[in-house]
């Protein structure tokens, strides 16, 4: 299951790193327009990534991350070629995980 | 299934219990990494989620801290929100959005080797004060920004 789209380029010494999850984001607050009934919490609650195995960055996201979730950021020592994992865990137990080569 | 919902409920009773007992936040112990801050997402307050998601809520403002958030957001389910910092030794930003039912978004624990920048999207209920916290050799430093949102994105 492809969730993630990661893409991660280096310029300068500095790798920048985009990355799209498919996630529906439900926070629990929302109700269901036919049933009036709320539409349980559903939502990623860690992100990590991870370059060349070592830890980079570590997200924790409650409900009130959008629907499909763009995250971005920045880090140091990585070259070309080199790669970035990123994981997500959500609050149902599932996750998913890619990799991607940095450019 | 069960097993996280275990951890989840120990991680909360943890986070809690660090608080009651440590008044100051210098001596508590650094959350570890990879526990999910969940008592800092329950929180209903701007002061209270700062404090549980970075051990406390004694920010000054800076001009350093950078929140770049539009000022009149159409959608309240979509705003982009983009924080950087210029300053060493950060360690970890918060996103906080003060009119939400739980005011934290987000908390991003950096590495050593990661620039003090973030940028996702954020859901906002209404008009509010977004706060940007980020911690840098263990004090936090916040910048605030106010978005107007014309339709809320929180559902109800």
């Amino acid at each position: 299951m492809a969730s993630i789209k990661i893409r991660a380029k280096a310029q300068d010494g500095v790798t920048t790193v985009k990355a799209l999850i498919s996630h529906p984001m439900e926070t629990g607050l929302r109700k269901d327009s036919k049933t009036g009934k709320l539409i349980p919490a559903h939502h990623v609650t860690e992100v990590t990534a991870e370059h060349n195995g070592k830890q980079v960055m570590l997200a924790n996201w409650g409900g009130a991350i959008s629907k499909n979730p763009y995250l971005s950021f920045k880090f140091k020592g990585a070259a070309a070629g080199d790669t970035i994992k990123l994981t997500w865990v959500d609050n149902m137990g599932k996750g998913d995980s890619a990799e991607a080569p940095i450019k | 299934m069960n097993l996280l919902r275990r951890k989840f409920v120990k991680t909360a009773a943890f986070v809690g219990a660090t608080v009651t007992v440590g008044s100051s936040a210098l001596l508590m112990p650094q959350r570890a990494i990879g526990a999910y801050a969940k008592a800092a997402f329950e929180a209903k307050d701007v002061d209270s989620a700062i404090r549980e998601s970075l051990g406390s809520d004694q920010r000054s403002a800076s001009s350093a801290v950078k929140i770049k958030a539009p000022d009149i957001a159409e959608n309240g389910a979509v705003v982009p929100v983009t924080v950087s910092a210029d300053m060493a030794n950060v360690t970890a930003i918060s996103i906080v959005a003060a009119s939400n039912a739980s005011p934290l978004t987000s908390v991003y624990m950096l590495g050593s080797t990661t620039e003090a920048f973030v940028s996702t999207r954020i859901k906002m209920a209404k008009t509010a004060i977004v706060t940007a916290v980020v911690k840098a050799d263990g004090k936090l430093y916040s910048a605030e920004k106010e978005v107007k949102v014309t339709i809320g994105g929180c559902g109800g």
